[in-house]
């Protein structure tokens, strides 16, 4: 059956109000890079106050008068940027960038499906999250500034505007923001998981499915049933601020010289809800991240997937057991010690299912063929950034060692790694990997490799350097790190850690450059520029509307390369139609 | 599509690679970290030496694993073929599962929790008792006094000058004695601290001694350790608690059991 | 296990008709709502332990709302007889009953706020009546969405959209109905019986 529809011809149909997947793929991952651009900035302003405390900067004060007084950054603004940064990195940036954007992308492309299982839902979707960025951009400029109480906001400092500056109108628009985001993920979420459970194609099984779409179905999964446990600490939090509700806020708190009234919560509350959600998300993040570097390592590599079947097995290991170890985000917080002890065992657990992950990913490089391209590399990094951050998540998920290393920077050495370079780098490989399916056009493999290298090199010794700042006792969201005598040896570290962090910030550069101007003016690409086995290299590119003329059906796994005998040395997954790429558009 | 000639790039990225895992080796196993002052802090630091052994075990196989891979596959040449059965893929997976459980596990069940246990175990009777309050920004120490009993607090009684802990003064606290941002101690002998706060979560952190226990208003919270050192320690709030959290430090000054008593025996008057 | 997996790919469709067994999005819907109030549930059961906790009672209102939110449960399920008997009119008719039973019950939650308002338990007064009005509130918008799926179904039905043997539209939206009538009668229990 041919399609029967034809693509919509409105300018606002096609580009603005699309209902096309791929269209809205690219949306949120242009909305990923224009966020992106903010919290690099403010990351810049963090690292020079941590570097150099106690340096004027007369300049940065007249670029952000708001920030600034007299040269010198204040510390409640300071908070403000820590939040900032790391709630828009977090829900703004990787999870609409990765997960929505490289999402809606590639899993009705992988899976066979002509688009989303609701499209006008997913359009709704991305146009929620359009003013939820709005509102969170806003927030810095109301009176007291952003939302200051860290990403995590825990309570009371969140929920009374009396306990630090940022929690006044900053912190509801922040809540507002966090609610139009949870709204717009979950649509996403039910998106994904029905399309790549009811809509694959023929022959597509589920152990057929290429490994970015069990990651991302994971992960919505994982999504749909954490998520709302935010969404109810969101409501709370909301209704203690603006409401005088007590479900967070304990009896006789002394505020500016003043006895609040009521109360008889518990913080701990907030805590555990807001960890039930945070911790899950971890995963929601990376998994996608891990999904795209086996696709990457198999095709350039030119082989198999080593162990499919071990993997999507230890994915799923990982996705129960990430719903059950919240609480080793709270080992120091005074929640019964037996239970510390018990997430302490489950949470090391996690480690065992990822050790999988990551053999296979090595494994899957022997007697491999390999193709050094700007995706390939990052796919490397990817594992890299793996041991490194996995191994030292061990540090952390053992209670003993956490109750030094907890709000040290040993953890931000750790998260960043983890869920700032193998989420960043899954990003940068998803776009060199698969630009010419959604533009039609290559990137340029030049500067991608310089890209690869002013990267890795810098992030690595930037993060992996906070770890040791972290075992020196450097604690996290400090204004001054010199307050501390103990910390002033180590200060010098700080220093290299923001030069090494400037040079990776400029890199980025050279990414956006390349990605906008090889939309307009890359070399043409092929339907099929690097060999790829999966479905989503057996169309045109950029892919036509409805994506196939006639939907392609899968006659085996997603992996088939260096086949003895195949012609072009590989099998695609659905063979009776790679003779002829594409559709007619 | 050729294979590219890329040995030299290929050797970059092994150099990069290894310079990486070479920096993180040597780096982890400089001891960064303040001089351990108490008893479990000792336990803490072996828990970190276990830690950094296996896992920078681990890192240097898996990396070298890595490399040489990139080494030997990734120069152009046509590899051997890499068919193999699923079975043997699915033996493999043994090695990461039994190696990280058996070293996952065992550090934290046989090394971490007797640690885990000497903070949050039993008291010792014959522990020293102190009063924690923790206020934006400022640290409150607490002591019994003559009457050996601690005075009740009220929030309706804070006073950010004269009563900045809300000490109740009309009973037994009337003799309690109370410090601003230090705490004096004696060498040797458990220290039991209970835990308060005024208004936000704080944390109440002893690099030196590896204590950390975050402060949750609205209960009393408690943490101990046991000082192997004399000497004058940096008290740090780990737990973010407004704009003045960067400068809520104090000092924890460890004493001889002798000058720690000559020192009471001054507050004790002080106060009457 | 490895096989149970690959059998759930022997369920497929035809990629191009566009009105699939869509099913998996209403059942991760259920589940994403469904987790919201177990996170609810979880939160009260941990705020209860606090000093403050009084019970409050509930006006005898909400006896009343039960009462229509299970009765528009019953026409949604006579609706969807009828249009298995392939009778569109009736169908549609009970759908209508549905939402005016629907719409009672959001009014009679208001209802009952304002009395509890007139006896002096605020959202603030105690925590117990922070968690009804907060729960009730929450319920209240997932109804309301519910009542938005009714309408949608019931006017595709006047339009002939369904009929004996197509008719997934309105089961949908049935078992969401149902869902959140079960959802309260939950709630019920758990704030009257606390």
């Amino acid at each position: 059956m041919s399609v029967a529809h034809a693509a919509p011809q409105s300018f606002w149909r096609r580009y603005v109000f699309s209902t096309d997947h791929k269209t809205i793929g690219k949306q949120y991952i242009i909305t990923a890079i224009f966020m992106a651009l903010f919290a690099v900035t403010w990351s810049i302003l963090i690292r020079i106050q941590i570097a150099w405390p106690d340096q004027m900067w007369p300049f940065l004060g007249k670029l952000f008068p708001g920030l600034y007084e007299s040269g010198v950054l204040l510390p409640e603004r300071y908070l403000s940027l820590v939040t900032m940064h790391g709630t828009v990195m977090i829900f703004f940036v990787i999870s609409i960038g990765l997960v929505s954007g490289f999402g809606n992308f590639i899993i009705p492309l992988q899976v066979g499906a002509r688009d989303m299982a609701y499209p006008l839902l997913n359009m709704l979707s991305y146009w929620i999250i359009v003013p939820a960025c709005l509102l969170m951009l806003a927030s810095f400029f109301v009176p007291d500034g952003a939302a200051a109480g860290g990403w995590t906001a825990y309570p009371p400092l969140s929920a009374l505007p009396e306990a630090l500056p940022g929690s006044g109108l900053g912190q509801t628009l922040w809540i507002l923001a966090m609610a139009l985001f949870i709204v717009s993920f979950t649509m996403g979420s039910l998106n994904f998981i029905t399309t790549i459970l009811n809509m694959r194609t023929r022959g597509m099984s589920m152990l057929r499915l290429p490994l970015t779409t069990w990651t991302l179905l994971i992960a919505s999964i994982l999504g749909v049933l954490a998520f709302p446990a935010l969404t109810a600490a969101a409501i709370m939090l909301l209704l203690d601020r603006l409401g005088d509700t007590a479900f967070f806020l304990p009896e006789g708190l002394v505020l500016g010289g003043r006895v609040l009234e009521g109360g008889g919560g518990t913080p701990l509350l907030f805590q555990h809800l807001f960890w039930f959600l945070g911790h899950p998300e971890v995963y929601v993040l990376v998994l996608p991240a891990v999904g795209i570097a086996f696709d990457v390592v198999a095709t350039f590599g030119r082989r198999p997937v080593f162990g499919y079947r071990t993997t999507v097995w230890s994915l799923l290991v990982v996705a129960v057991l990430s719903m059950i170890v919240w609480g080793h985000h709270m080992y120091t917080s005074g929640m019964n010690p037996y239970l510390g002890e018990y997430f302490s065992i489950m949470t090391v657990a996690i480690t065992v299912p990822f050790a999988v992950l990551g053999m296979n990913l090595i494994a899957s490089l022997w007697r491999a063929q390999i193709r050094l391209t700007s995706a390939m590399l990052f796919g490397l990094g990817i594992i890299v950034a793996i041991g490194v951050g996995g191994l030292g998540g061990l540090w952390l998920g053992t209670a003993t060692s956490d109750m030094y290393l907890h709000d040290s920077y040993f953890v931000v050495g750790h998260f960043h790694l983890m869920i700032g370079i193998v989420t960043g780098f899954g990003m940068f490989a998803g776009s060199y990997f698969w630009f010419p399916k959604m533009f039609g056009r290559m990137m340029s493999e030049r500067l991608g490799k310089l890209h690869f290298w002013l990267t890795m090199a810098p992030v690595f010794v930037a993060f992996i350097w906070m770890h040791w700042l972290g075992l020196a006792g450097h604690l996290r969201r400090l204004y001054d790190p010199t307050t501390y005598d103990y910390a002033a040896s180590t200060q010098w570290m700080n220093v290299v850690i923001s030069y090494a962090l400037f040079v990776a910030a400029a890199a980025q550069i050279l990414f956006v450059v390349n990605f906008f101007w090889s939309m307009f003016r890359g070399a043409r690409a092929e339907a099929n520029p690097w060999e790829g086995a999966s479905l989503e290299w057996t169309t045109a590119s950029p892919s036509p509307h409805l994506n196939w003329d006639t939907v392609p059906a899968v006659v085996r796994g997603p992996y088939e390369y260096r086949v003895e005998g195949a012609e072009d040395g590989y099998l695609p997954q659905a063979e009776t139609l790679a003779a002829v790429p594409g559709g007619t558009g | 599509m050729n294979e590219p000639r890329q040995t030299g790039h290929i050797v970059s990225i092994i150099a990069l690679f290894l310079g990486i895992m070479a920096m993180t080796v040597v780096g982890f196993s400089v001891d960064w970290a303040p001089p351990v002052a108490s008893v479990h802090g000792q336990g803490v630091d072996a828990v970190m030496d276990y830690l950094l052994l296996t896992t920078g075990t681990i890192l240097v196989i898996a990396s070298l694993i890595l490399v040489a891979f990139l080494w030997y596959y990734g120069r152009g040449k046509q590899p051997a073929s890499h068919r193999i059965s699923a079975r043997t893929e699915r033996w493999w997976t043994l090695v990461p599962v039994l190696g990280m459980a058996l070293i996952a596990e065992a550090g934290v069940l046989l090394k971490g929790l007797p640690v885990w246990e000497q903070v949050y175990g039993h008291i010792p009777e014959d522990a020293l008792v102190v009063d924690i309050t923790a206020k934006q920004f400022e640290w409150l120490a607490r002591y019994p006094g003559a009457d050996g009993e601690f005075g009740s607090v009220q929030p309706s009684l804070v006073d950010g000058q004269t009563n900045p802990a809300g000490l109740d003064r009309s009973g037994s606290g009337a003799d309690d004695i109370v410090l601003r941002n230090v705490m004096h101690i004696p060498v040797g002998r458990p220290v039991h601290v209970r835990l308060r706060s005024l208004d936000v979560l704080h944390s109440f952190s002893i690099p030196a001694f590896r204590v950390k226990q975050d402060i949750v208003p609205g209960t009393v919270g408690r943490t101990l350790f046991t000082p192997t050192r004399a000497g004058s320690y940096e008290l740090a709030c780990a737990e973010l608690c407004g704009m003045g959290h960067y400068r809520m430090d104090g000092r924890i000054v460890v004493h001889s059991p002798e000058e720690y008593e000559a020192w009471l025996a001054e507050q004790t008057a002080k106060v009457q | 296990m490895s096989e149970a997996l690959a059998a759930v790919g022997a369920v497929r469709h035809d990629p191009e008709d566009r009105e699939g067994p869509y099913t998996m999005g209403l059942v991760a819907l259920l589940a994403t709502v469904g987790m919201l109030f177990a996170a609810f549930t979880a939160a009260l059961f941990m705020r209860r332990t606090g000093s403050d906790w009084t019970s409050v009672a509930l006006p005898s209102a909400v006896w009343i709302n039960t009462l229509f939110l299970i009765g528009s449960s019953l026409t949604v399920e006579l609706s969807r007889a009828a249009i298995r008997r392939d009778a569109p009119g009736t169908a549609a008719a009970r759908l209508r009953a549905s939402l005016v039973l629907g719409t009672l019950f959001l009014i009679g939650q208001v209802a009952a706020w304002s009395i509890l308002a007139r006896q002096g338990v605020f959202l603030p007064s105690s925590p117990n009546a922070s968690f009804f009005y907060m729960l009730s509130a929450v319920h209240g918008l997932h109804v309301l969405g519910g009542l938005g799926a009714l309408l949608w179904v019931r006017n595709r039905t006047r339009q002939g959209a369904y009929s004996g043997t197509r008719h997934r539209g309105i089961d949908h939206a049935a078992i969401y109905w149902h869902f959140v009538g079960a959802v309260w009668i939950y709630l019920f229990i758990l704030l009257s019986i606390l």
